[in-house]
């Protein structure tokens, strides 16, 4: 046991050090969302958001981009959420019957967190473009970030199931309450700040993929009248004003902006929709 | 659980609600190479605007997926963004625009000009500081683009270079890519389309482009054939092309969307 | 429904879940393996380990596709962004559970989860327009593996964080609780109570993080400088497997559009190859 003075000098040491991390990365993005928006502040106007993109987007708008990428986006959560949730609780509540298919399935979705956006791009445009015959569309975009965010929020969601202690599943057994009860009544609520963190996550990471969403949702960038139309997304939109149209920077560094005002948005109604549900609950965070 | 319910509600509204685009009554299919899909895009909103029914819709992927997917059928058109290979003869190409490629240093760079000879020792290595060409002293940085892309093909077709023997400080992918990396180096040389380098350049990016072989690099220069390298823009199908595909490749070609390719820079051909 | 029936229906269903969580890899694997088929049956695996370098062409005689340099690459990309990535996320999720005043830590936790969000492509224009030209200053050309390496931590620092946050507010009050109880100090109970009782998690997040550098694509490709090269220094560009298939597949065609899948399969196996150290080194600290 060290002496107290150097006790004491490790404490310090320890509060710096997540000080200092906190002003490290804080400023990091600080920087990186001051130059986004020196570059492109002045673009942005009611127009800008509501009107078409002209000119290959140097004039006009994102109006119908915003469109497809909300509807890109809500496909892939419709479908993510339910899956993901599923099976977090089966890989927390029920695999350790089954340990091996448990290990097996962990596994594979650590590799997919790893395979490259493009290759989910190529893929999903073979699945579900090709083979499931949906062509470029918000669908064929949505499932594929789908696959791409079940990861990540496989991940938060467990770690919400995870907090829950196991002395509540155990006296709700011993009173006779069915599992499936355990789970509605015990388990979802107490997770779900992890379901939270989870769908915020997977979102972010919907929101900013580029590559997937080139070879499934496409490039055209009219409005939406369906699912099955194609729609370019917001990340594809700055990647084209970025890197292949000459002077599309300004407008580039527009609609990121506007992404970014988008996830705070989104995430702020996520935070808000568990803080309410939570309530309605009766369960005290 | 309510909410679920009423969720899953609205999902369902909204699919039957939505109703896919048999409502346009003729569709057509583009896809292809990046550098060419800005300018079909609005070419085709153009078109759209003519021929109101009409829906064209324009997917990206690369030159080679827009020849790929025109062969397969899976695009009714595709995009290519360089002339056609000996193997390629099953496809039929339409010109649509030519686009220049210059060697582009830094604004900063106190070099005015470069032969042939000097670029093609400075991307072999044979030159490696710029004060053995009349500059600083300072290593030359060498930005050259990734295998395969036309723009390098063409490249190295005229300073009769093998591709195994260029020794890059660095390799890019899209011209803005090299454009910015040359703008942040001061060091560099690099070699863009010639209508993105003009147009960053008179938006303020510090990048000045070079004369080849004495002919200034300008949009007009290419256009008139004068200047030595450039590459066109391709619109291919297979076989030849009838209805919806054939009146769409006419007006990409026609007098009426000059003005349409001017504005993406690259130049038109009559 | 009864109860007992709701339970045995509700087994089967979540099970299927996890079945097809699983099978989008399975899907994704064989997808990959047929588009690499032409280039596995004509180059031959020992070509691209041992091949002189990369140039290859539509015909496996006329190029070569040694893929070893990008491997490298890739991995060292990988592993420079986690040195860097996993300690300051960690110490960004204890400053949010431990020693940030309520209202900052929400704000900052809210920062993190933005910082997820922001497009690959502005991470990487921001690295190439700011902090290239920083590196550059430093040694030449500018486009790194320090570069790669440093816009990857930036990318993966909030699934760390937003993970080890997570894994942290799992921990059980009363072991807090305790800890004061028996009079440690903040740090004490921290870095000895709280984080070794998470460390799952937090190693969890730290794997998908890790999966989420080698992946990375677009920022990376204009970071990276795209030599293809085992590099010297951290100041070397190099090519990682993923800037190189978005950097050719857009004109690659024949045998070297399968290579390109084949680097698609390489990258999984070595992913693969982490998890499954990763998972050894979970079982045997449990048994510890």
């Amino acid at each position: 046991m060290p002496e107290p003075g150097r006790a004491r000098q490790l404490d310090r040491a320890a509060t710096l050090a997540a000080w200092a991390a906190f002003a490290v990365v804080a400023g990091l993005f600080v920087w990186l969302l001051a130059d986004v928006a020196w570059r492109g502040l002045g673009a942005l106007s009611w127009e800008f958001l509501t009107e078409a993109p002209r000119r290959a987007g140097r004039a006009g708008g994102i109006g119908p981009i915003i469109v497809s990428t909300l509807l890109i986006v809500a496909v892939a959560m419709a479908v993510a959420a339910p899956l993901g949730l599923a099976c977090a609780l089966w890989l927390s509540e029920y695999a350790r019957l089954s340990p091996r298919a448990g290990r097996t399935a962990r596994a594979s979705l650590d590799i997919l967190a790893g395979m490259p956006s493009i290759v989910f791009g190529l893929f999903g445009n073979a699945l579900f473009c090709v083979a499931l015959g949906l062509g470029f569309s918000i669908v064929s975009g949505g499932l594929t970030l789908a696959c791409m965010a079940l990861p990540l929020l496989i991940r938060a969601v467990e770690q919400g199931l995870r907090a829950v202690p196991d002395d509540y599943r155990q006296a709700a057994a011993a009173l006779g309450v069915s599992r499936w009860t355990i789970t509605r009544q015990v388990l979802l609520p107490a997770a779900m700040p992890g379901l939270i963190a989870g769908l915020v996550l997977g979102i972010g990471r919907a929101l900013a993929e580029t590559a997937a969403l080139i070879f499934t949702s496409g490039y055209v960038d009219r409005m939406p009248n369906s699912l099955m139309d194609s729609g370019r997304a917001m990340s594809v939109h700055v990647y084209d004003l970025a890197m292949n149209v000459p002077g599309g920077e300004r407008h580039a560094y527009a609609t990121a902006l506007v992404l970014v005002g988008l996830l705070l948005t989104i995430n702020g109604a996520a935070a808000g929709l568990g803080r309410w549900w939570l309530a309605r609950s009766g369960v005290r965070p | 659980m309510k909410t679920v319910q009423l969720l899953m509600l609205a999902v369902c509204l909204l699919c039957a609600t939505s109703s896919p685009a048999v409502l346009a009554k003729e569709k057509l299919v583009v896809t292809g190479s990046s550098t060419v899909a800005p300018l079909v895009s609005e070419i085709a909103r153009a078109y759209e605007a003519r021929h109101p029914g009409a829906r064209i819709d324009v997917q990206t992927g690369g030159s080679s997926r827009g020849i790929a997917d025109a062969r397969a059928g899976l695009a009714d058109i595709g995009m290519v963004s360089r002339a056609l290979k000996p193997d390629e003869a099953d496809l039929l190409a339409a010109t649509i625009a030519r686009d220049g490629i210059a060697v582009i240093l830094h604004a900063n760079n106190p070099v005015q000009r470069l032969s042939d000879t000097q670029i093609a020792q400075i991307y072999t290595g044979a030159i490696r500081n710029w004060k053995d060409v009349g500059g600083r002293t300072a290593p030359i940085t060498v930005i050259h683009k990734a295998e395969g892309r036309s723009t390098l093909e063409l490249f190295l077709a005229y300073f009769k270079l093998a591709a195994e023997r260029i020794k890059p400080s660095v390799v890019i992918g899209d011209n803005q890519q090299g454009i910015k990396t040359l703008a942040g180096n001061p060091d560099g040389i690099a070699y863009v389309s010639i209508g993105s380098a003009e147009v960053e350049a008179e938006a303020g990016t510090p990048i000045k482009l070079l004369p080849l072989a004495g002919i200034a690099p300008t949009t007009a220069s290419v256009k008139d054939g004068r200047f030595p390298l450039s590459r066109p823009l391709n619109l291919v199908t297979r076989g030849t092309p009838t209805g919806l595909g054939k009146a769409f490749i006419d007006f990409a070609r026609s007098k009426a969307v000059h003005h349409l390719v001017l504005e993406q820079a690259f130049v038109p051909v009559d | 429904m009864s109860p007992s029936t709701r339970d045995r229906l509700a087994t089967p269903l979540l099970a299927t879940a996890a079945v097809v969580a699983t099978a989008v890899l399975l899907l994704i694997v064989a997808f990959l393996l047929r588009e690499s088929q032409p280039a596995l049956e004509a180059v031959g695996l020992a070509r691209f380990a041992f091949d002189p370098s990369w140039h290859p062409a539509a015909a496996a005689e006329a190029g070569h596709f040694n893929l070893m340099p990008m491997v490298a690459g890739s991995l060292l990309a990988a592993l420079g962004a986690v040195l860097i990535a996993a300690p300051l996320g960690l110490l960004c999720a204890v400053f949010c559970a431990d020693y940030a005043p309520r209202p900052l830590a929400s704000t900052f936790r809210a920062v993190l989860h933005l910082l997820a969000g922001v497009p690959s492509v502005v991470y990487g224009l921001w690295g190439l327009v700011v902090l290239v030209p920083m590196i550059r200053a430093l040694a030449p050309p500018g486009p790194s593996l320090l570069a790669a390496s440093l816009i990857l931590a930036l990318m993966i620092l909030p699934t760390v964080a937003v993970l080890a946050d997570a894994a942290l507010a799992a921990v059980p009050r009363e072991l807090r609780q305790a800890a004061a109880a028996l009079g440690l100090s903040r740090g004490r109970t921290v870095w000895s109570v709280v984080v070794p009782t998470a460390r799952g998690g937090i190693a969890g997040g730290v794997l998908l993080a890790g999966g989420r550098a080698i992946g990375e694509t677009l920022a990376v490709l204009m970071v990276c400088g795209n030599v293809v090269q085992v590099p010297d220094s951290v100041f070397d560009p190099v090519r990682t497997l993923t800037a190189n298939i978005a950097l050719e597949m857009a004109y690659a065609t024949g045998d070297h559009r399968a290579a390109l899948f084949v680097s698609g399969l390489a990258l999984a196996a070595v992913v693969s190859l982490l998890v499954w150290a990763a998972q050894g080194l979970e079982r045997s600290a449990a048994h510890a």
